[in-house]
């Protein structure tokens, strides 16, 4: 329980001070503590060990918020609740305990949605916390009352309606340990004003997950010698790292295995940095705009150790032409992904570390697999990762993330929003540690970056932050700028500005014979005035010998700094694969789509 | 940059086009599966019938019914009730899909927080669904001859409409509406299928029946032995 939260007392009940435990003399065990639900909520949270929060109030969340007045819990408020969901879910890719946001009823809750369905989509650990209308209006559509648990059932691991004061402290514990247990994900728990507003006398207990929450954390043996006799007699073997890698802290045990047996590596996006991406046997990203080896590899493979991934469409490309010859080695703490879009011809239930290690104890000798190497090595080659930079062309986009990735760090964190940016951020960063790329992955949430980068900054207020933006993905939550102004969070906003929403434009061109609908956004305001209307520091840069001046400048200025970098508009994001076509197959162009 | 190969100024995404690329022939049909030939590719749905323990609590079924819908699995019919321990009811799902998507649905359903097990039962399963039946009642003897056919119960009789309850398996279940067609049915309501494992089979994975009869007399003791909150 906290100390900082203490007891409240109201109409005159109870108002006899309570100096602690006679018998032990214990002041944590105070005989009989009245607190507020809301109060119960926050000690569950210091309980459980939750030290920022992300939020906006309002009038159903009010009881919460008051009993935050008087804790230590650091709150954040945002602009929108949109913000204050990705802030929780950067918060908790980078620091890997649940990141925690709150809202009010009905809209608050709306909006937090977004943010909700992006964690679910990612497997990322977070809380939300929601106000609800009191419960008898419950059902009423009073106001400001919307039916949050339904609303978010689909895209929560589990949610909870608090039912008493008595009780409300527990489930808040429970819902923490729950989204960072096993497979991790949101939850969400919603606060019924009045249960926030009554009185209890329980103290919430250490927060566990329910009974029926028991994932198995060790494959199976006999899996796990079926495994390791598979890729021991592999003669083209790849090992396909997913998300679960980085939410598992199985980094090392990848490298460590990946080295010894000396199986080229493949990554899912949300995968990036679990394996250094300079490394011999990185082959990068896999998938839609993965590199060329990469898809030729996981292509042409015998054998595919995929570890934490959910063979995700934009992975997989077309189901029926995704590493077609492999016999697949799956391994994922969730069991529901075993066989759900590829076929596993060898399952394995268990945390990703443990079956890494498993696997690895269990093999007896490396698969004879040289040739595959110098096979890989030679896609390398053939198709290396490279952009034009014509002197009659303007700044292309691939160089503004390289100089970035040399002004930084190795363990600087990159956000992004959703589009081209993120692409050529994902491809042209050498991505060498785990919880560096943060990222919205599986819902592909524009608007993204900028949340992201405070909730990154917020959990590692030592580390470098950059956050790749698009034009159109910047301007969905631009007004976090606010945000990080207040909070002089040192943060640098690349925005990779071509005035058209880049993605969509580059597709209607392949695709709609280039009738660009509504993809134009030649409208789009000058990003470095409108910085320094937040109070941030404002660039713009438009020629290469700016560039570097200009992002030593920004990584220089202490405080939230943006760089509308004006790129070539017509440069697109290769190579591509087709939505639903073969990965070998991917286009360097577009006349090879 | 750092790495003297990017940025070189004129060089860009190079390598053979994709038709100069090698191929291979290996197929998977849409579940994931490697192929030999076309034949292979498509899986035929079968019926199953699913039973889940869950956690008796305000919204288990919508989040059951939930998955259902979001994940478009078919389902032909569900119900629910409680068992003989306090807190606990169970589910019964009858499901059309093909052997990877009836294991999906196993999965989705027992990923629930809120469910304790679940299991798949077999051909040789208890099954039974009840009906209500709404007939015109001119013919009052015949359709007792047939509610009598079928081991049912007459409800309410009038001048007008005769209200009959038929138990059963599926097939019996049909054969009976068949029957009464001959009648004019006026209204139906089925309840869809309930089923419990054969003999010593557990229902669910950890289920004991043996213990589950206990906790018809002490449900408060026996709730947490009696049911494995972990399975398979």
């Amino acid at each position: 329980m906290s100390e900082s939260a203490p007891p409240r007392f109201e109409d005159g009940e109870e108002t006899e001070p309570v100096n602690g435990d006679p018998i032990t003399g214990d002041a944590d065990s105070a005989a009989k503590t009245t607190r507020t639900g809301a109060q119960s909520v926050v000690a569950a949270l210091e309980r459980a060990g939750a030290e920022t929060l992300f939020g906006v109030q309002g009038g159903a969340i009010m009881p919460v918020y008051d009993a935050l007045y008087d804790s230590d819990l650091r709150h954040v408020t945002m602009a929108h609740e949109q913000s204050a969901a990705h802030a929780a879910d950067a918060y908790g890719i980078v620091s890997g305990t649940p990141g925690v946001c709150l809202a009010t009823s009905g809209p608050g809750a709306t909006n937090l949605t977004t943010g909700i369905a992006d964690a679910d989509m990612d497997s990322d650990p977070m809380v939300a916390l929601t106000g609800q209308v009191p419960t008898d209006f419950v059902g009423s559509d009073a106001f400001q009352e919307t039916d949050t648990t339904g609303l978010t059932a689909p895209i929560t691991k589990t949610n909870y309606f608090a039912q008493r004061a008595d009780t409300v402290g527990d489930t808040v514990g429970e819902a923490f340990a729950l989204a960072g247990e096993g497979r991790p994900g949101p939850t969400l728990v919603d606060l019924p004003k009045d249960v926030t507003n009554a009185e209890t006398d329980a103290e919430p207990k250490d927060a566990t997950t329910p009974d029926t929450y028991d994932p198995q954390t060790e494959a199976d043996d006999e899996e796990v010698r079926a495994a390791a006799r598979t890729l021991e007699r592999a003669k083209k073997p790849v090992i396909l790292a997913g998300g679960g890698v980085v939410k598992g802290e199985a980094s090392e045990q990848l490298r460590a295995f990946a080295r010894e047996y000396g199986i080229p590596v493949a990554s899912s996006m949300p995968a990036v940095g679990a394996f250094p991406e300079d490394d011999d046997l990185a082959l990068e990203m896999v998938g839609m705009h993965g590199t060329g080896y990469a898809n030729m590899a996981t292509t042409h493979c015998d054998v595919l150790f995929a570890v934490g991934c959910r063979f995700d469409d934009r992975l997989t490309g077309g189901v029926d032409t995704f590493a077609p010859e492999a016999e697949v080695v799956h391994a994922d703490i969730d069991p529901a992904e075993i066989s759900k879009n590829v076929h596993a011809d060898v399952p394995l239930v268990g945390d990703a570390g443990t079956v890494i290690s498993q696997v690895g104890d269990e093999m007896e000798r490396a698969p004879d697999c040289d040739e595959w190497r110098d096979q890989c090595q030679q896609w390398k080659d053939e198709y290396p990762m490279d952009y034009r930079t014509p002197d009659d062309e303007p700044l292309k986009p691939q160089f503004v993330v390289e100089a970035l990735d040399e002004a930084t760090d190795d363990d600087a964190i990159v956000t992004t929003g959703v589009g081209q940016h993120q692409m050529w951020a994902v491809q042209y960063w050498t991505y060498t540690e785990p919880r560096t790329w943060v990222s919205s992955h599986g819902l592909g949430t524009m608007g993204y970056g900028l949340p992201a980068a405070i909730g990154a900054k917020m959990a590692a207020p030592d580390r470098e932050v950059v956050s790749f933006e698009g034009d159109g993905s910047f301007l969905m939550t631009i007004q976090e700028l606010a945000v990080a102004v207040r909070e002089n969070l040192d943060i640098t906003v690349a925005v990779l500005n071509n005035e058209y929403i880049g993605m969509v434009r580059q597709w209607q061109d392949a695709f709609f014979d280039g009738r660009r609908a509504a993809s134009d956004y030649d409208w789009c305001p000058e990003f470095d005035k409108l910085a320094e209307a937040f109070g941030a520091e404002g660039f713009a840069v438009s020629d290469y010998d700016e560039v570097t001046s200009t992002v030593e400048s920004a990584m220089a200025y202490d405080g939230p700094s943006v760089v509308d970098f004006r790129i070539d508009p017509a440069e697109n994001v290769y190579p591509m694969v087709p939505s639903g076509g073969a990965n070998g197959q991917f286009a360097l162009s577009e006349d090879q789509l | 940059m750092s790495d003297s190969e990017r940025g070189t100024g004129d060089a860009g995404l190079q390598g053979p086009a994709p038709d100069e690329r090698p191929h291979p022939e290996g197929r998977r049909n849409r579940h994931g599966e490697r192929i030999e030939s076309v034949t292979d590719a498509e899986q035929d749905p079968r019926t199953g019938v699913v039973s889940a323990l869950v956690e008796h609590e305000p919204g288990v079924l919508a989040k059951v019914s939930g998955l259902f819908s979001r994940r478009q699995f078919n389902i032909e019919s569900l119900t629910v009730g409680p068992t003989t321990v306090d807190g606990h009811a169970r589910i019964t799902l009858v499901v059309e899909e093909t052997d990877s998507g009836i294991e999906q649905v196993k999965k989705q359903v027992e990923k629930l927080v809120p469910v304790i097990a679940v299991g798949e039962l077999g051909d040789d399963a208890v099954q039974a669904e009840l009906v209500l039946l709404k007939v015109r009642g001119e013919e009052p003897d015949k359709v007792h001859a047939i509610t009598q056919m079928y081991e049912g119960q007459t409800l309410d009789a009038g001048p007008r409409t005769i209200t009959v309850q038929i138990t059963g398996d599926q097939q019996k279940i049909d054969d009976a509406v068949d029957a009464f067609r001959q009648f004019g049915i006026i209204e139906i309501a089925r309840t869809g299928q309930t089923a419990l494992a054969r003999g010593d089979t557990p229902t669910t994975p950890g289920e004991s029946p043996a213990a589950s009869a206990e906790s018809t007399a002490d449900t408060e003791t026996t709730a947490n032995t009696t049911i494995a909150t972990d399975d398979d």
